[in-house]
């Protein structure tokens, strides 16, 4: 049986290649991810999608060992700044969750993982961030 | 510096707050009567002199919290505000009191925050859905389950552990173990304190050692969750003046009572910047009370986490900007340092009951000023601020000042 996908996010688009698009403010050029009512630096509401960099830089992380039951820990939460400026909260993957190996301003790239499949057999994707 | 009595300054009257701990024989509204109780008895007025009450409890925002504290403490028909401001609904409160007397609306006004919050646990993050059946987007992300864990962490210790890192990212000298001295240093100052939740000293290895919540706060550097209360009675500065001298050299005056909300900055909304209203705050407050950081003799600032507290030395401009690192390994912030910051123990230790917390940091500051601390006395204090944070975001900072000989 020939398993459908879907992403985790809306903002997480798989082809052609993986990559994340933002929402564009067309006056004042702020980038969100999320659904908008208007821009919250301008106040604006005229907004156009925007494909953002795959390739940033770790600005800010934390290695979570507690976290809600079913959460499987340790991760690394990360902030990362992407090429063009975007911020993108993500976790960085692909590399031991320790302080040795997860390194502030080190180079990231976007990678996609599966994250399970629904009771349809759909399988869900996430995006993360691995050292490059 | 003697401070004058103005007829359109504000002055604390009274104050009182409960210890901290955890009360599960005591309801919320038991503990809201002691600190309002304890606070109209020490500025020596009662119930019936009050114009107008705020109140925050955060947990129990929409029960009505003002009113039932009326019920048993006085219904005198006042004005009530319940406010709610995340971990600034204390600062709320007591600006609120702040606006109406200014608005000339009140002369004396009471501004209590209380909280039960029992075992609470970690906060922030919510447990993935377990009977979640089909994949189907929904939300603002158009997420087709929790994002926690996935894309990053909504935990409060790992929220605040990245503001942290961003910190060390940016500046040179900051890291794990210069965190840990901020709990290090908040826990010893909380020996002295009776009304603290915790009293213990811990070695800089045992917080290091200590079971890692989110790297780089172990358990030892984040605040636990607890029940309290705080109340402080605001009056006018024409109606101090009428007051009998004996209670006129124990008023403390609010210099300076400022509230903020983030402004936008772009990273602000994939990881909260808990940084630039802080900032803000901050300078508009000394700014309104015409003093400056050096001027501070204590400070109660809002360490919810030990990251946090490392870099609001940086925010509210207690240490070379970028040099809050040297500041906390020189010693500055500690009890006989340039800058005694959180004497009182601090959330980490004394505790951090939500709706208390803000107003609690102005008992603290206040009780200093009067010099009635007893063992954690900061020598000789005319100054002080208080700050506090809630995440979303909101900042109150308020700058008190010690009365006219
Ligand atoms: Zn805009």
């Amino acid at each position: 049986m020939a398993s459908a996908r879907v992403t985790l996010v809306d903002y997480l688009h798989l082809e052609p290649e993986p990559h994340l698009v933002a929402q564009e403010c067309r006056h004042c050029g702020a980038r969100f991810f999320d659904r908008r009512n208007a821009c919250a630096r301008c106040g604006r509401s005229d907004f156009a999608p925007a494909g953002v960099d795959g390739a940033g830089e770790l600005r800010a992380f934390t290695i979570v060992h507690r976290a809600a039951p079913g959460i499987p820990v340790p991760f690394v939460s990360a902030i990362v700044r992407t090429d063009d400026g975007t911020w993108v909260r993500s976790n960085v993957v692909n590399c031991d969750p320790t302080p040795e190996a997860v390194k502030l301003g080190m180079r990231v790239q976007l990678t996609t993982y599966p994250v399970g499949a629904d009771d349809d057999g759909t399988e869900a994707v996430a995006f993360g961030f691995e050292p490059t | 510096m003697a401070v004058q009595i103005s007829p359109d300054s504000v002055w604390v009257l009274g104050t009182h707050m409960t210890r901290f701990a955890r009360y599960p024989d005591r309801d919320l509204i038991d503990l809201a009567s002691e600190g309002a109780l304890g606070a109209l008895a020490d500025g020596e007025v009662t119930v019936a002199d009050i114009d107008v009450l705020a109140c925050g409890a955060l947990f129990q925002a929409s029960g009505a919290v003002g009113q039932r504290l009326q019920k048993q403490i006085g219904q005198t028909g006042v004005p009530v505000y319940n406010v709610a401001n995340a971990c600034a609904t204390g600062a709320t409160a007591i600006r609120t009191v702040m606006m109406a007397i200014r608005a000339g609306e009140a002369e004396i006004g009471l501004a209590v925050g209380a909280e039960q919050m029992g075992k609470m646990g970690l906060l922030g993050g919510a447990a993935t859905k377990k009977e979640k059946k089909v994949f189907e987007p929904s939300g603002r992300y158009g997420a087709v389950t929790g994002v926690d864990g996935y894309l990053g962490t909504e935990t409060m210790p790992g929220v605040f552990a990245q503001a942290g890192m961003a910190y060390a990212h940016e500046h040179d000298g900051v890291g794990f173990e210069q965190f840990a001295r901020v709990a290090y240093k908040n826990h010893l100052n909380s020996t002295l304190n009776p009304l603290a939740q915790y009293q213990k000293e811990f070695s800089l290895g045992e917080i290091m050692e200590s079971p890692m919540m989110s790297y780089p706060n172990t358990l030892l550097m984040c605040c636990p969750t607890g029940d309290g209360a705080a109340a402080v009675v605001l009056v006018s500065g024409e109606r101090l003046a009428s007051m009998p001298s004996h209670v006129r050299k124990r008023a403390v005056k609010v210099s300076a009572s400022v509230l903020t909300s983030d402004p936008f900055t772009e990273d602000c909304q994939v990881q909260p910047d808990v940084n630039t209203l802080t900032r803000n705050a901050a300078d508009q407050a000394y700014e309104t009370a015409g003093v400056g950081p050096e001027d501070l003799d204590l400070v109660e600032l809002h360490d919810c986490f030990a990251t946090a507290e490392l870099i609001h030395y940086d925010n509210l401009s207690l240490c070379e900007p970028g040099g809050a690192g040297e500041f906390i390994d020189s010693g500055g912030p500690f009890r006989d340092g340039a800058t005694p910051v959180n004497v009182s123990g601090g959330l980490i230790s004394k505790g951090h009951p939500i709706g208390a917390t803000g107003v609690a940091n102005v008992y603290e500051i206040t009780t200093h000023l009067r010099g009635e601390a007893g063992d954690r006395q900061v020598e000789g204090a005319t100054v002080g601020l208080a700050h506090v944070i809630g995440l979303a975001s909101a900042c109150g900072v308020h700058i008190l000042e010690k009365a006219a000989a």
